[in-house]
């Protein structure tokens, strides 16, 4: 079933002087149409400006079309009727985990969604420990979320839109301001709730390893959606995806180097794994 | 221009029950025209050090001498310091202010106490620099894309002329071509104006493409200061504290535990490509 839907959704940005007169129009999103199945795992790859936030933000109707029309498990995100219901079933996580934390405690920040639903309290306790525990930080509920390192507390932010219980979550950059390992602990976070707990992902990202795991991903300029495939799809137009300002990851770039000067390796390598069978192929044919 | 710490140390609210060492005990020496990565955990100490380096934060204990002199002498003139060291911030387009890019560069040299012409003529120059083209240079800096914004605040450091540029975490939230761009910036100003050059990174795969020499911080200490390809051979060491190494790396790890004999001292992708040629052209 689609959880997701846009209809030739378009957005535009009104620029306006200091009087208030209009300045120019800004065609952010441009005629997108969308279908994300409930349970999808999608990662909307961009340079900055290609509209993938802008995208994003319709979905939890942060934002509104100018054109078209967006559904979340059926409802239409410009009803605002629908609002609160909307904004329930598709949570958002942020950049900047410093901005999106507000609890003195762990526990009471992730409360804090289910809360103001008027959740019961026992439930609301209930919820905060499925939450932290889907995101492995139930041993720092009582903590202070300012100890925490980055990727604990992007986490943490998580937990907190999880524990509204939403159909779907979307990532907008999370790991953009995290050291390796906290990357690491977010995006396993992330595969975790779409394994087992079947939430969808949407997951906006500039780091091309993280995209390997998603089961679809777009790739956003000018507003349009210009690619959409697998990773291995998408990885496999290196050439392309240079023109657009983006990259693919590092063992891909290695693989699409060795195919280049001779090699006979398989295009849209994803993983070391996958490159070193690939090579220690070669070696046993020739040997 | 060279860098002296000698056993700094800094505690934040140290006489609380609330203290914090930030940095203990940390000692080293960056020499002029040197690229240096600094890499390290979040909290591990890395924002502090560089805050230190021109004059923005004061050690509690332990000296900093920029070129030979001791920064906390009471003769010694931190606007002149930071002049001469210059300090990109991250996320340094929320930095910018003022109504147009031109007006924005300027800030930096105006302060300074230069003349209007010099000024000027510095913030040109360091608009070329970074790659912002004329049509630019009085249109507002909020209506810049993310990474020209990002660039155009780089160019107000570049406009004070520094010998030293710090660049902390200058790529986060960045396109890929928008990554390269700016690291390429960089390099081009190390090489062709010898600035030394610090960059505060999260990225291992950058810092092992562009710093000659990496220094690793854990818990406020510095526990690494070596080359690239012998910090990156502590494998274990920093993935424990957080950290990781290049991609590659880990690759030509993989390749090895196969049996193939191949060489794990490889950092970018350039020496990855030529040492698996060599040995799969056998």
């Amino acid at each position: 079933m689609s959880l997701i839907r846009s209809k030739a959704l378009s957005f535009e940005y009104i620029r306006r002087d200091e009087e208030g007169n209009v300045e120019g129009i800004t065609r952010a999103v441009d005629n997108v149409s969308l279908d994300v199945q409930q349970g999808d795992f999608v990662a909307i790859l961009g340079h900055n400006g290609s509209g993938k936030s802008t995208l994003a933000k319709h979905i939890n109707a942060i934002l509104h079309p100018t054109e078209g029309t967006v559904w979340v498990d059926g409802m239409d995100t410009s009803d605002e009727n629908n609002l609160w219901q909307v904004r329930q079933t598709a949570g958002m996580v942020f950049q900047n985990p410093d901005n999106q934390i507000i609890g003195q405690v762990v526990e009471e920040d992730v409360g804090f969604g289910p809360e103001n639903l008027g959740v019961p309290t026992p439930e609301i306790w209930q919820r905060v420990e499925e939450s932290l525990k889907a995101v492995g930080m139930s041993e720092y509920r009582n903590h202070s979320p300012n100890k925490l390192s980055g990727g604990q507390k992007q986490r943490v932010s998580i937990a907190g839109v999880i524990a509204m219980h939403p159909k779907c979550i979307i990532l907008d950059e999370p790991t953009a301001m995290l050291d390796p390992s906290g990357r690491k602990e977010v995006i396993r976070a992330a595969r975790a709730l779409n394994d087992v707990e079947k939430i969808t992902v949407i997951l906006i990202t500039h780091y091309m390893e993280e995209v390997i795991y998603a089961g679809k991903v777009l790739v956003m300029d000018k507003g349009h959606i210009k690619m959409q495939g697998s990773p291995r799809e998408i990885f496999s137009r290196v050439e392309e995806l240079k023109e657009l300002r983006l990259a693919v990851p590092q063992v891909t770039l290695l693989a699409h180097e060795l195919k280049k000067r001779g090699l006979p390796i398989p295009d849209g390598i994803l993983t070391t794994y996958e490159l070193t069978e690939a090579l220690m192929k070669i070696k046993r044919t020739e040997g | 221009m060279s860098i002296i710490f000698n056993h700094v140390s800094k505690s934040y609210d140290a006489d609380t029950q609330l203290k914090t060492d930030a940095l203990k005990d940390v000692s080293f020496k960056i020499d002029d025209g040197e690229f240096v990565g600094l890499i390290g955990h979040t909290g591990s100490g890395k924002s502090t050090l560089v805050q230190h380096m021109n004059g923005l934060l004061k050690p509690t204990s332990g000296e900093i001498y920029v070129d030979g002199k001791d920064i906390a002498d009471k003769e010694y003139s931190l606007k002149d310091l930071r002049g001469k060291v210059g300090l990109v911030f991250q996320y340094p387009e929320h930095q910018l202010f003022e109504t147009t890019v031109f007006e924005d560069v300027c800030y930096g040299p105006k302060n300074l106490g230069l003349e209007k012409k010099e000024v000027e003529l510095r913030a040109y120059e360091a608009l070329k620099q970074v790659g912002i083209e004329d049509d630019y240079f009085y249109q507002s800096p909020f209506d810049l894309s993310g990474g020209q914004k990002r660039r155009a605040a780089i160019a107000g450091v570049l406009a004070m002329k520094p010998e030293v540029l710090i660049l902390d975490e200058p790529t986060a939230g960045l396109d890929p071509k928008g990554r390269e761009e700016i690291l390429e910036l960089v390099s081009r100003l190390h090489r062709e104006n010898n600035i030394t050059v610090i960059l505060v990174s999260h990225s291992m795969d950058d810092v092992a493409d562009y710093a000659d020499r990496i220094l690793v911080m854990d818990h406020g200490k510095l526990v690494y200061d070596d080359t690239v390809h012998e910090v990156f051979k502590h494998v274990k060491e920093l993935e424990e504290m957080g950290l990781a190494i290049p991609q590659v790396t880990y690759m030509m790890y993989d390749i090895a535990a196969k049996g193939v004999d191949v060489s794990t001292d490889i950092t970018t992708i350039d020496e990855a490509v030529e040492e698996i040629m060599k040995v799969w052209s056998k």
